[in-house]
C-alpha cells in the first residue's frame, strides 16, 4: 500500500513527467495559454495515459515476452489506437467537449509523455495496479503542470515583459522556477 | 504475425478520406509489407545483439560482486524458494523468471574455494527515486565488507555522495550488523554497526541504512540456514 | 545546372545548422531530449542517436515516398521510425552498455521527437533521398550542437567540469541547479533570450544602415 502511494505521489510532485522528465513539452508551451484548456488537455492526456497502461499491461503480458524486439511498434500502435478511441468516444458522447480539444486530441499522439509511461512501466516492471497508479498520477502531474504554467501565462498578460524576453524565453525560465519548486517536494517519503 | 494484427488496428486510424482513394487493399497491403519488414528488420536487430547485451548485463553485475567480496574469483547464483536456499543455474533461472520475481543472491569463493560471503541486492525509496545497491556480507562475521550504488539519482553535489564519498563508503568495509545497523552524526560513529551519515545528505544515509537493515532481515536467516545445511552435509561426507 | 543543384544542396544542408535550427530557432524537439543534457557525453550521445534516425529515416522515407499511399503516409512513416529507433536502441545497448544506461528510456522516446516526424512530413515526402539525407544531416548536426551547447553549460557551471574532467579543481562550489531538471530550462530560456537579442540588435543595425 505504502509502495503505490510512494508511487502515486512520486509520479505525481516528486519525479513529475512535464518538470522534472521534460516530457509533453510541445504541448506545454505551445497550446497552454488558458487555465480553461489546460485543463481539458490535461483530463485527456491522463485519460489516454490510463488506457495505455491497461494495454501495456496486457502486451507486457502475452506478447512483448515472446518477442521483445516489437515493443516499440506495439506501444506506438497502442497508443495511436488508444488516442483514436478516445476521440471517437469524446465525439460520440459530448460533441461541445470534442469541438473544444480540437486539434488537441491528435496532438497527444506524439505527446512524448504517453509514451513514457509505456516504457518507464516496463522499465520499472510495474503490474496492472501499480502500472493503473502511475498513469494516473502521471498524468494528473502533467494536468497540475499544465494548469500552474496556463495561469501563469495568464497573469503575465497583464504583466509589462520586455519584449526581448516574451514568448518561449520567459516561459521556459518560468517553467525552469516551476520546476525548481517542485525540487521541494523530493524528500517528502523518506523523511521518517 | 504480430504484424498483421498492427495493421488491422491500423488502418482505420490514418483512412481519412480524400480525393482518390487508393483500394483499401492496396493500403492495407502497402501497410502489412511495412509492418513484416519492420518486425523482420528488429527480429534481426535483436537476435544479432542479444547475446551481447546479455553479455554485458552479466558483465555488470559480475563487475559488482567482485567489488563487494573482496578476494572473490567465483560465484554461485542461489535462490531463495519454498523457504531455503538453492543453488541454481542461471540459465534455466531465465525461463522460471516470468511469473513471480526470483529472490537471488550471490555466494562469492576466493581462490581456495572457501566462501567468502554473500553478494545481496537491495532497493529503497531515497530522497528523489530507487536507489539500488549491492552489498557484500560475511556471514561468519556477521558484517557488511563490501557496498556498490547500483542505481541512485539523489541530489548531485549531495546525496550522490552516497556512492561519491570515500569516508561514507568506509563504513561498508566492515559493518556490523547485529543487532540492527543504526545511524550516527558525522564524527560520532563509536560503535561497529553505526553508519557516519553524510552532512547535508541525511535523508539519503537514512535510506541506505533502511536498505541495509531490511536486506539484512530478509537475509540473513536464509543465509544462516544455507550454511549450516551446507556444514551438516560436510561433517556427514566426512564421517 | 550543376552549379545550381550544388548550391541547392549547400542550402538544404546550411539551414538545419542554424537558420532552422530545431531546438534554438523552430523550438521544436525538446521533450525527451533536455532530460539527458546534464553532461556534455550525454547531450552528444543523445543527438548523434538523433542524427542518425533522422538522416536513415529521411532517406527511407523519401525512397518510399511514391510507394506508400497518402491515406496511410503518417502511420508508414511512424512504422519506419519506430524499427530504425528499436534497432538503435539494441545497437547501444550492445555496444554502449554505459551510455545506454545513462539514457534509459530516452532512446526510446526519440521515437516521438518531433523533428523526426516534422522532417519526414514536411520535408522527406516530397524531395529526393540525396536531398533529404542532406536534409537530415543538417538538422540533426544542428540538433546535436543545441544539445551540446546546452550540455556544456549545464556541466562547467553544475559540475565545473567538461567531458567529465574537472576544469576549476576542488575549491570550484558547483552550481548544482544547473545539472538538475531546472537547469535545463533556465538555460535554454536564456540561450532564446540571447538569440532574440541579437536577432533584435541585427535588425536595428540593418535599419540604422538603411537611414
Amino acid at each position: 500500500m505504502g509502495n503505490l502511494v510512494w508511487i502515486f505521489v512520486s509520479a505525481l510532485l516528486i519525479n513529475n513527467f512535464v518538470l522534472s522528465y521534460f516530457l509533453g513539452l510541445c504541448s506545454f508551451f505551445g497550446v497552454t495559454t488558458k487555465i480553461d484548456t489546460a485543463i481539458r488537455l490535461g483530463a485527456a492526456n491522463t485519460f489516454v495515459m490510463i488506457i495505455t497502461a491497461l494495454c501495456v499491461y496486457a502486451l507486457n503480458t502475452w506478447i512483448l515476452p515472446y518477442a521483445p524486439y516489437l515493443q516499440m511498434i506495439c506501444f506506438i500502435v497502442v497508443i495511436a489506437s488508444a488516442v483514436q478511441f478516445v476521440e471517437m468516444v469524446i465525439k460520440k458522447t459530448s460533441p461541445a467537449l470534442f469541438k473544444a480539444l480540437g486539434i488537441y486530441l491528435p496532438l497527444i499522439t506524439t505527446n512524448c509523455a504517453i509514451l513514457a509511461i509505456a516504457l518507464f512501466t516496463t522499465n520499472k516492471g510495474y503490474g496492472l495496479v501499480e502500472g493503473l497508479v502511475y498513469a494516473i498520477g502521471a498524468g494528473l502531474g502533467i494536468t497540475l503542470a499544465y494548469v500552474l504554467l496556463a495561469g501563469i501565462r495568464e497573469e503575465s498578460r497583464l504583466a509589462n515583459i520586455p519584449k526581448l524576453i516574451q514568448g518561449t524565453a520567459i516561459n521556459m525560465i518560468i517553467a525552469g522556477i516551476l520546476s525548481m519548486a517542485f525540487m521541494g517536494f523530493a524528500g517528502l517519503f523518506s523523511s521518517h | 504475425m504480430e504484424e498483421n494484427k498492427n495493421i488491422e488496428i491500423n488502418t482505420p486510424d490514418t483512412g481519412i478520406p480524400e480525393e482518390k482513394v487508393p483500394s483499401s487493399f492496396r493500403l492495407i497491403f502497402t501497410l502489412g509489407i511495412a509492418g513484416f519488414l519492420a518486425g523482420l528488420i528488429m527480429a534481426g536487430a535483436y537476435i544479432y545483439t542479444k547475446p551481447m547485451i546479455d553479455a554485458n548485463k552479466a558483465a555488470a553485475i559480475e563487475r559488482a560482486i567482485y567489488k563487494v567480496l573482496p578476494n572473490c574469483v567465483s560465484f554461485k547464483l542461489l535462490e531463495f524458494k519454498e523457504g531455503k536456499l538453492t543453488s541454481i543455474n542461471p540459465k534455466e533461472n531465465k525461463k522460471a523468471a516470468k511469473g513471480e520475481v526470483p529472490r537471488l543472491v550471490y555466494m562469492g569463493y576466493d581462490k581456495s574455494d572457501r566462501v567468502v560471503g554473500f553478494a545481496i541486492l537491495g532497493s529503497e525509496i531515497g530522497f528523489a527515486d530507487v536507489i539500488t545497491i549491492m552489498v557484500g556480507y560475511d556471514a561468519n562475521k556477521k558484517t557488511i565488507i563490501g557496498y556498490e550504488v547500483l542505481e541512485c539519482k539523489e541530489t548531485p553535489g549531495l546525496g550522490d555522495k552516497i556512492f561519491k564519498d570515500p569516508n561514507f563508503r568506509k563504513n561498508f568495509t566492515a559493518l556490523l550488523t547485529e543487532p540492527d545497523i543504526l545511524f550516527a552524526k558525522k564524527g560520532e560513529k563509536h560503535k561497529d554497526n553505526e553508519v557516519e551519515a553524510i552532512t547535508g545528505a541525511t535523508i539519503s544515509s537514512k535510506a541506505v541504512i533502511r536498505l541495509l537493515n531490511n536486506s539484512m532481515k530478509e537475509w540473513k536467516e536464509p543465509i544462516n540456514n544455507f550454511i549450516k545445511a551446507d556444514e551438516n552435509k560436510i561433517n556427514e561426507i566426512k564421517k | 545546372m550543376s552549379q545550381d543543384n550544388t548550391s541547392r544542396a549547400m542550402e538544404e544542408f546550411s539551414k538545419g545548422l542554424w537558420k532552422e535550427n530545431q531546438i534554438f530557432v523552430t523550438i521544436l524537439g525538446m521533450c525527451p531530449s533536455l532530460a539527458v543534457t546534464n553532461s556534455v557525453i550525454n547531450g552528444l550521445a543523445m543527438g548523434v542517436a538523433t542524427t542518425v534516425v533522422l538522416i536513415l529515416s529521411n532517406l527511407l522515407i523519401s525512397l518510399f515516398r511514391n510507394v506508400i499511399p497518402n491515406q496511410v503516409r503518417i502511420t508508414a512513416f511512424i512504422i519506419i521510425i519506430a524499427t530504425l529507433v528499436q534497432v538503435i536502441d539494441f545497437l547501444l545497448a550492445a555496444l554502449f552498455p554505459s551510455i545506454h544506461k545513462e539514457l534509459g528510456a530516452f532512446i526510446a522516446l526519440i521515437v516521438v521527437n518531433c523533428i523526426i516526424l516534422g522532417r519526414a512530413e514536411a520535408f522527406a515526402a516530397k524531395n529526393p533521398p540525396w536531398l533529404s539525407v542532406l536534409d537530415g544531416t543538417g538538422m540533426g548536426i544542428g540538433f546535436t550542437f543545441a544539445l551540446v551547447v546546452i550540455g556544456v553549460i549545464r556541466e562547467i557551471l553544475g559540475n565545473g567540469s567538461l567531458f567529465n574532467i574537472s576544469l576549476f579543481g576542488p575549491k570550484f562550489e558547483p552550481w548544482v541547479i544547473m545539472i538538475l531538471p531546472p537547469g535545463g530550462f533556465i538555460t535554454l530560456g536564456f540561450l532564446l533570450l540571447g538569440f532574440s537579442w541579437y536577432a533584435q540588435r541585427k535588425i536595428k543595425k540593418s535599419q540604422q544602415k538603411e537611414k
